[in-house]
């Protein structure tokens, strides 16, 4: 089965984000970049799928400039099998990128797309459920466990309230919770034959797509420091700093 | 246990590694924070090594990681001292234990072999099947490997070995030794496999070092070996030495590990941690240990970076990899001693990562040639005259 795993290259959770002086959006030098983790989960459960099936080709997709090469790279050390870098020098929003991957979706003609639930990076949650409808594919979203037999697809997605168990026919597109599998780490050797695998180029241009951005970033700022807390000497104070203070009886 | 484990690159490094070398150091990263951290201070109490870690050491590739062929990774030098730099983060022990596999016995067959012998037990050895130790120092000679003690004679086609190995990392756990002896032409190597008659290793327990790691006492009395365990390729001192010098170029990339994780944990201490009127992080006293601690890191990453382009190009010279393993051993015993101390009483509890490094980093700055010993290396190397005798 072919798998089409689109990945974004986004800072390092452990990296500490500075925005910009000027708001425009976060400084980037000095920042390690790396696979959007939950995007990393569904590479990871695309490789699983492909060895419980035994064949399979899983096909990485990232939209970015030049250097996002790095993660795709990273891709296929863990196991993947070829990659595309559609080549964008500016940011493109989620509709914009569901635009994109609908195309490329077109091209390679996989059965199935899995993509993490949302970047880290923006957190926009979006991508997945637009490429869905603009594909007219089924979707399952948050998907906890994926199984697959017979062309049909069962996902128990985590809910709000719990879990709920969802089945469908392929293809179709799934985006990943946090729960769905531990991702693998690359391989020395795997790092070693991740160099001969292809990895084609697209200029975002060719591609005959109107990109013109939906969203457009304002303003960026930092969260407001937490305040330390204080000591209280009683509950009568404690009451009291709820109702006047915090308001919240 | 809180992770300490993560980058400290002031000078931009990682600006000079390929993507296949970070590559390297994030997956081997990964593992260490996954699957060894978690455990590491238990085996340390229990005076064990982690041998669950090493099926899925072998999965990554991490065995004889810069060698060609026989079924190892064939990756080049820097990501190889990368690998040892992540695993040291976490304990030396765990990097003494790839190292001795790597550097000592497997790059002893490696160098020294024959062919059959290389196909035998290399890729074995790749894959943690067959682990390896590597006997050379003898309880009454350690800095003087020269004087040993341990015999070998030939008897009709077979060689028959006496003699006692001591300070032996992973004895009792390998299933294969290189012992070093000497014959009437000098001194030559043998591969000694587990439970072969006469053959037995006992460990050595009272450690307050290296307690995540085995060392042992190997005895060989009238072991019988044929010419398929000689490795007849392996004349005089100079084979076992340059099986050293690797594992030095390993140690000196290690030691950055040991010493990054304990700038880390004194770091995020100080930053956390309020006595008087403030921080600890904004007391001059302690900014200036930190800025020292920060520096001879950085120029330790450089040494190792320079070192490792010159064993790329096979120009590296056994002195430079002496200077390397005696700064930077060195450098990281003094940080993690400052950094003990400036964690004041929490320094000497298993809740910090300090203190099992600090204590760690003696036995590297002892093992496979003392700081001395390098000095007088260096010391020879730029006056022409030897002051071992």
């Amino acid at each position: 089965m072919k798998i089409l795993v689109p990945i974004k290259r986004v800072p390092d959770p452990a990296t500490t984000i500075r925005v910009l002086p000027d708001g425009s959006g976060i400084a980037t030098d000095n920042i390690k970049w790396v696979i959007n983790p939950f995007d990393e989960i569904a590479l990871e459960e695309a490789l699983r799928i492909k060895e419980r099936q035994g064949a399979g080709d899983v096909v990485l997709v990232s939209i970015g400039q030049q250097s996002w090469q790095e993660q795709l790279r990273t891709g296929l050390a863990m196991g993947a099998d070829r990659a595309i870098l559609v080549k964008a020098e500016q940011p493109v929003d989620t509709f914009a990128v569901a635009r994109i991957l609908a195309k490329i979706v077109a091209d390679e003609k996989p059965e199935l797309v899995i993509i993490g639930k949302q970047a880290i990076d923006d957190d926009s949650n979006q991508v997945g459920q637009i490429l869905a409808e603009l594909l007219g594919w089924p979707q399952a979203t948050f998907a906890s466990k994926i199984e697959i037999a017979d062309g049909r697809c069962t996902v128990i997605r985590e809910a709000d309230g719990g879990l709920e168990t969802v089945a469908f026919t392929l293809p179709a597109v799934i985006t990943t919770d946090l729960r769905l599998n531990e991702p693998r780490y690359a391989s020395l050797p795997g790092i070693m034959k991740a160099r001969k695998k292809p990895l084609k180029e697209i200029a975002v241009d060719t591609l005959g797509l109107d990109l013109h951005p939906r969203v457009k970033i304002k303003a960026m700022k930092a969260p407001q420091k937490r305040q330390a807390g204080r000591k209280l000497s009683s509950v009568q104070e404690l009451v009291q700093a709820l109702h006047t203070e915090a308001k919240v009886i | 246990m809180t992770d300490f484990i993560r980058d400290l690159d002031f000078y931009q490094l990682d600006d000079w590694l390929s993507s296949e070398e970070k590559m390297t150091r994030d997956a081997v990263r990964r593992f260490v924070q996954r699957e060894a951290l978690p455990s590491i201070e238990r085996h340390f109490a229990n005076e064990t090594f982690p041998l669950e870690l090493v099926p899925e050491m072998a999965r990554l590739g991490i065995f004889g990681a810069n060698l060609k062929g026989y079924g190892c990774a064939g990756m080049n030098n820097i990501a190889y001292g990368l690998i040892m730099q992540e695993l040291e983060a976490c304990d030396s022990g765990l990097r003494s234990f790839a190292s001795v596999q790597s550097a000592l016995a497997m790059y002893a067959i490696y160098s020294s072999g024959t062919e059959e012998q290389k196909k035998r037990y290399l890729p074995e050895m790749a894959k943690g099947k067959l682990l390896g130790c590597f006997g050379l120092t003898e309880p009454d000679h350690g800095s003087d490997p020269g004087g040993m003690e341990t015999r070998a004679r030939k008897d009709g086609s077979h060689w028959v070995l006496n003699g006692t190995k001591r300070w032996i990392t992973n004895g009792s756990i390998a299933d294969l030794a290189i012992v070093w002896a000497r014959v009437d032409e000098g001194i030559t190597g043998f591969i000694v496999e587990k439970g072969t008659p006469g053959f037995s290793a006992a460990d050595i327990h009272g450690k307050f070092s290296m307690r995540a790691s085995i060392t042992s006492e190997l005895v060989l009395d009238e072991v019988r070996l044929g010419e398929s365990h000689h490795l007849a390729n392996a004349r005089g001192l100079r084979a076992p030495l340059s099986c050293l010098t690797q594992a030095r170029y390993g140690i000196a990339w290690g030691a950055v590990g040991a010493a990054r994780t304990c700038f880390q944990c004194a770091l995020e201490y100080a930053k956390s941690r309020k006595q008087f009127s403030r921080r600890l992080a904004g007391y001059q006293l302690v900014q200036r240990k930190l800025v020292d601690m920060l520096t001879e890191i950085t120029k330790a990453q450089l040494i190792c970076f320079r070192l490792g382009q010159l064993k790329d190009a096979g120009t590296m010279r056994p002195e430079q990899v002496s200077l390397a393993k005696r700064n930077n051993v060195n450098a990281a015993l003094e940080i993690a001693r400052m950094a003990r101390d400036m964690l004041g009483a929490n320094g000497i509890v298993n809740e910090y990562p300090v203190i099992r490094h600090m204590l760690n980093l003696e036995t590297v700055n002892t093992y496979e040639g003392t700081y001395d010993v390098q000095t007088l290396i260096l010391g020879r190397d730029i006056t022409g005259e030897s002051a071992f005798d």
